[in-house]
């Protein structure tokens, strides 16, 4: 196409109406925006995370992983080292431990070995301290030395030199400060000591949690891994660098990618508002395009010239959005942190990297979006007759013509099979697809719908205005649709997350209620080692006002080396029956005589494929033989608690098969008439001083409200990105009722001219705006209310592993339904004003 | 048969020829039949006709925007009907001009961008374009006007420009459907003539369609449109 013509037209389009442009390009703006946004604080949250692992593996080529807290017996360790391909092996001992306040990952290794495994964890003596002094003679490092990572150094405000007092499992050691650890990077909080005095200060003699592997020249990676297999015990697992950073990227992963489903469903909404505002300037234009054709353009031609415009304003809004997306995220991390107040990466503060190549597909996005957005446009552009269109304008009205039924059924159904198909890589996107396909749908059926909905109307005796309007919108439902797809797809886009959230945060309450059923809770917050003792148990049991309390043991346990830890539950059952302190969901197993019956939860059950029925091996107390031991699985529980999955057993299975004593929650029923805050401040009194600074003491109200906080909290984006939606799509509204308006002021001008008062015309218009309204909400609320069922069944079970129970926003539906409904008769109204005040004779002579 | 030859003057061959055209609407209305015409260069032919005759389908199938039942259309020497939409398009780009009742100018175009639309579609360079349309302008009287927009003008001023765009070109034949119908009849008779002079300094053919006797007043031949085609007025 001539490039002086598309320079003309399609400059002239933008300089005429840069109101609308700039409308649609910040539309894309900001769905690219949030996009990129949401995704650059996940890729530096995952960034500092992975540099966090990185710190404390010290980079090895292969590692054996104990898959629970207190390790594996040290004896695997020489076994290890003499597997053929292994150059070297170094064995390590990693505890939580603390120091004052702040909590330390605490690596003990053996300095030797590790210099060649493992030398980024080697530390750099200072010259300051006593350690060094003893370098010199012939005494080595002393035992009480400790390196600490820099930012450890600056959290514990201590120097080189100074002592520490460290604690882990309960036990307590003094060290100094023997240097800094140089090879360390990030944020992590990690002290490097010598494995023989760890073990000996700590009491963790004969255990350790790992042993870093060095692979001989040339050894093949496969074959290691098969002989290091050969020897493992079932309570250690090989675990490569990218294992560890899978298993956090794991729990994450979902609530970042329905983070960044939802910014693209912003973008979404953009493109549709592309559609409408296209679609309108196309109607506007229908003469000047015969126009253009009857003087020689081609049909090629037209169709270029309509997405040319569309894809100026996707460049405008594209690059708008990267700098948008920059700064929001910039924001997002300084105010929310880096999970975006999921509390998946608590505590961290990373630093915002920018991702060009990221960039650059947010930037095609928006661009995509808005030259899709302008595809069918185009077409209508470039396929209308000539020789027809030059003598009207806009939509020609038929009231007799029927809107089309083919197509939108067919993308509804084609969204319902969507969402039957299973996960994909455990994401489900197919149901991602589902809700395209839906909104897709509901759109393409917003004539028929439009049609549908003012079929009552019709019957009714109106006042002219009104009935002017109706027969206008009955007339030409397809304008209907272009001015309300915007609307309806951020309305129903809203309406289904607020349903799931409605129902999600309802069931969450119910679920609290039901865990908590006690009335005081108590946990012990610091690594598994730190722990209720047999004594402490005690002296809990005999303070005054407490009626019952029942003891419990958590602990992760790993069940796969590429995810997190499930949560293993030892709890006190009433004779294996979990009814009361479980939320129990579908059928109980009747158990098998002598197996040990374990309740899995949903997550579990999702995550791993475990049934009610079936038989597990677990490593939880390894068998004489080596052999993992064989629990029953007799039901299945709901737990919102823990996404990675977790496992229940009766407390007194537990204590018999692993002779484990500590606990570390206890639940407390208080006797009638006891002072609740008076049985709490005892309890603390009670615990030795350490484990008392180690302890969570909360009342059930308090953690089911901390609970809910933190709910609204991890969904307080989520709020944010709808709004947003919302009034991306109630300007769309706003931008197509103007221009709607300004393209009929011809026929305003006839009806002047005809007797019909400048009244009676912003009457009708604003009576247009209202059925509008009314079709578009609920068109939205119909659509929204079946999205809603695809992100409840599909999406949540397929992305966090839990279901829920449906729950209704009533008050928020009529709230919704009444804003939109005054939104579009407002915009109608004050665009009908506009339109009228111009002199209805130049309106009559208008041309286009 | 003869009484319905609509044949060129003495001259030459013919630039448009028309040959058995038949043309229905939708519900089976026939609108003419078994039509001929045939127009040499430089001829200016005027059809006059009722309102629904007819007269602007007739325009719109020569200038190949619609399709005929039955019947050939040749302009020089191509035949319209074998032409595919790309074809038809290069040829009304190349050959045709057309001023319209309505005027049909482009809103958000200056009048020199207006008029230069015919050149810029035909690879011209932007600035040559403007100039030479700077030039038409100046010639049907609208000089120093270059810059101004449609809502600027009068209907008379607005026609001006139309016939402008219509000849910048160079076309072989000028399609005019009712180009007084929106005018005044001073304005009207004072377009006329512009018109009229501007197309015999061109060399163009004109096919003018009107049911106005003084418009056709300025043809050198003047056809009644009938269903059974165009019989001399």
């Amino acid at each position: 196409m001539n490039r002086t013509v598309l320079n003309w037209i399609g400059t002239a389009e933008l300089r005429a109406h840069p109101g609308r442009i700039l409308l649609t390009a910040s539309a894309i703006a900001i769905g690219v925006g949030l996009g990129f946004a949401v995704h650059l604080v996940n890729a530096s949250a995952l960034n500092e995370f992975s540099r966090g692992v990185q710190a404390v593996n010290g980079d090895a080529d292969l590692q054996v992983h104990s898959v629970t807290p207190r390790g594996f017996d040290e004896n695997l360790y020489p076994k290890l080292a003499r597997v053929a391909g292994i150059a070297d092996a170094s064995p390590v001992i990693e505890l939580a431990a603390q120091s004052g306040d702040v909590p330390i990952t605490l690596l003990g290794i053996d300095f030797f070995r590790a210099a060649t495994v493992t030398p980024v964890l080697l530390g750099r003596l200072a010259l300051n301290s006593s350690a060094a002094d003893s370098l010199s003679g012939t005494d080595g490092l002393s035992p009480d030395s400790i390196f600490l990572s820099r930012t450890a150094l600056a959290a514990l405000h201590k120097g080189t030199g100074d002592r520490i007092e460290v604690e882990s499992g309960g036990k307590h050691a003094l060290l100094e400060i023997a240097g800094t650890l140089p090879g360390v990077s990030g944020d992590e909080n990690l002290a490097v000591a010598d494995i023989a005095a760890a073990q000996w200060r700590l009491g963790t003699q004969g255990f350790i949690q790992r042993v870093d592997l060095k692979l001989a020249d040339g050894a093949d990676l496969g074959r290691v891994r098969a002989g290091v297999q050969s020897v493992l015990s079932p309570d250690a697992e090989i675990v490569t660098r990218q294992n560890a950073e899978t298993r956090a990227g794991t729990l994450s992963r979902a609530y970042r990618i329905n983070l960044d489903m939802l910014a693209l469903m912003a973008l979404l909404t953009g493109a549709f508002l592309a559609y409408s505002a296209q679609a309108l300037s196309v109607a506007r234009r229908h003469g000047q395009f015969a126009l253009m054709r009857v003087l020689g353009m081609r049909r090629q031609s037209v169709l270029t010239e309509v997405l040319f415009e569309g894809a100026a304003i996707g460049i405008a809004g594209g690059a708008a959005g990267v700098f948008l997306g920059w700064g929001l995220a910039a924001a997002a991390l300084r105010l929310l942190g880096g999970d975006l107040g999921g509390g998946y990466f608590s505590g961290t503060r990373p630093e915002l990297v920018f991702d060009p190549a990221a960039a650059v597909r947010f930037f095609v996005l928006g661009l995509f979006c808005a030259v899709a957005g302008s595809v069918l446009p185009a077409r209508a552009a470039a396929r209308a007759e000539p020789a027809i269109a030059i003598k009207q304008v806009g939509d020609p009205a038929d009231p007799r013509k029927r809107p089309g039924a083919v197509l939108p059924l067919v993308l509804l159904l084609a969204g319902g099979a969507a969402a039957l198909a299973p996960p994909i890589n455990d994401l489900p996107l197919f149901g991602y697809l589902s809700i395209a396909l839906l909104l897709a749908g509901g759109i393409a059926a917003m004539p028929l719908i439009a049609r549908v909905l003012l079929a009552p109307f019709r019957a009714l005796r109106l006042p002219a205005p009104v009935d002017l309007a109706l027969k206008h919108l009955w007339g030409a439902p397809g304008q209907a649709a272009i001015a309300l797809c915007g609307m309806v797809a951020s309305t129903s886009l809203m309406i289904a997350m607020a349903v799931m959230i409605w129902s999600f945060r309802n069931s969450v309450d119910a679920w609290l209620v039901q865990v908590l059923p006690s009335d005081i809770y108590l946990r012990v917050d610091s690594g598994d080692g730190d722990a209720l003792t047999l004594e402490a148990q005690q002296r809990l049991r005999e303070i005054r006002g407490i009626a019952e309390i029942r003891f419990r043991k958590n602990m992760p346990l790993w069940l796969s080396p590429e995810r997190p830890a499930v949560d293993w539950m030892a709890t006190q059952m009433n004779g294996h029956d979990p009814s009361g302190i479980l939320p129990l969901i579908g059928k109980t197993v009747a158990v098998p005589a002598g197996a040990i019956p374990v309740w899995i939860s949903e997550p579990a059950h999702w995550i791993y494929g475990y049934t009610p029925g079936q038989w597990i091996s677990v490593p939880l107390a390894v068998q004489k033989r080596g052999q993992a031991r064989k629990f029953f699985i007799a039901g299945e529980w709901r737990d919102y608690g823990r996404q990675q999955g977790a496992i229940a057993m009766d407390l007194g299975d537990y204590t018999a098969l692993t002779g484990d004593q500590l606990r570390t929650d206890a639940a407390i029923d208080l006797a009638p008439g006891a002072d609740e805050a008076r049985v709490m401040a005892d309890v603390r009194a009670a615990l030795p001083p350490a484990t008392s600074r180690n302890v969570t003491i909360a009342d059930s109200r308090a953690i089911r409200a901390v609970s809910l906080r933190i709910f609204d909290r991890s969904f307080a984006v989520t709020y944010l990105l709808e709004g947003i939606a919302i009034l991306v799509g109630l300007a769309g509204v706003a931008a197509t009722f103007s221009s709607q308006t300004l393209a009929r002021s011809k026929e305003f001008g006839m009806l002047r001219h005809v007797g019909v008062m400048r009244r009676q015309i912003i009457a009708m218009l604003a009576a247009e705006g209202a059925l509008l309204g009314i079709v578009g909400v609920a068109a939205g609320i119909g659509l929204g209310l079946a999205i809603s069922q695809v992100l409840i069944q599909v999406i949540n079970p397929q992305s966090f592993h839990w279901t829920m129970d449906i729950r209704l926003p009533l008050p928020l539906f009529v709230f919704v339904a009444v804003a939109l409904i005054a939104a579009s008769a407002g915009t109608a109204l004050i665009a009908g004003r506009k339109a009228v005040s111009r002199e209805s004779i130049l309106a009559v002579r208008e041309d286009w | 048969m003869m009484d319905r030859m609509v044949a060129p003057g003495p001259d030459i061959k013919p630039l448009l020829c028309v040959r058995g055209l038949r043309k229905t609407v939708p519900g089976g209305r026939v609108l003419f039949t078994g039509l001929e015409l045939a127009v040499a260069r430089g001829e200016f032919v005027a059809i006059m006709g009722e309102s629904g005759a007819g007269k602007s389908t007739l325009l719109n199938l020569i200038a190949g925007l619609d399709a005929a039942d039955a019947g050939e259309i040749s302009i020089q020497g191509h035949a319209v009907e074998k032409l595919d939409d790309d074809g038809r398009t290069e040829l009304r780009r190349r050959t045709l001009g057309c001023v319209f009742q309505a005027f049909h100018l482009l809103p958000h175009l200056n009048l020199a961008q207006n008029v230069a639309l015919p050149l810029a579609l035909q690879d011209s360079a932007g600035s040559a374009a403007l100039e030479k349309a700077g030039r038409m302008l100046a010639d049907v009287g609208l000089q120093d006007r270059d810059h101004d927009y449609p809502r600027d003008l009068s209907g008379g001023e607005l026609q001006r420009v139309a016939i402008a765009r219509a000849l910048v070109h160079g076309p072989s034949i000028i399609l005019a459907d009712e180009p007084t119908g929106n005018l005044d009849p001073e304005t009207a008779e004072r377009i006329l003539e512009l018109f009229s002079s501007r197309v015999r300094r061109s060399g163009a053919s004109v096919v003018l369609v009107t049911h106005s006797p003084i418009a056709a007043a300025v043809a050198g031949r003047k056809y009644l449109l009938r269903t059974s085609g165009l019989i001399a007025a």
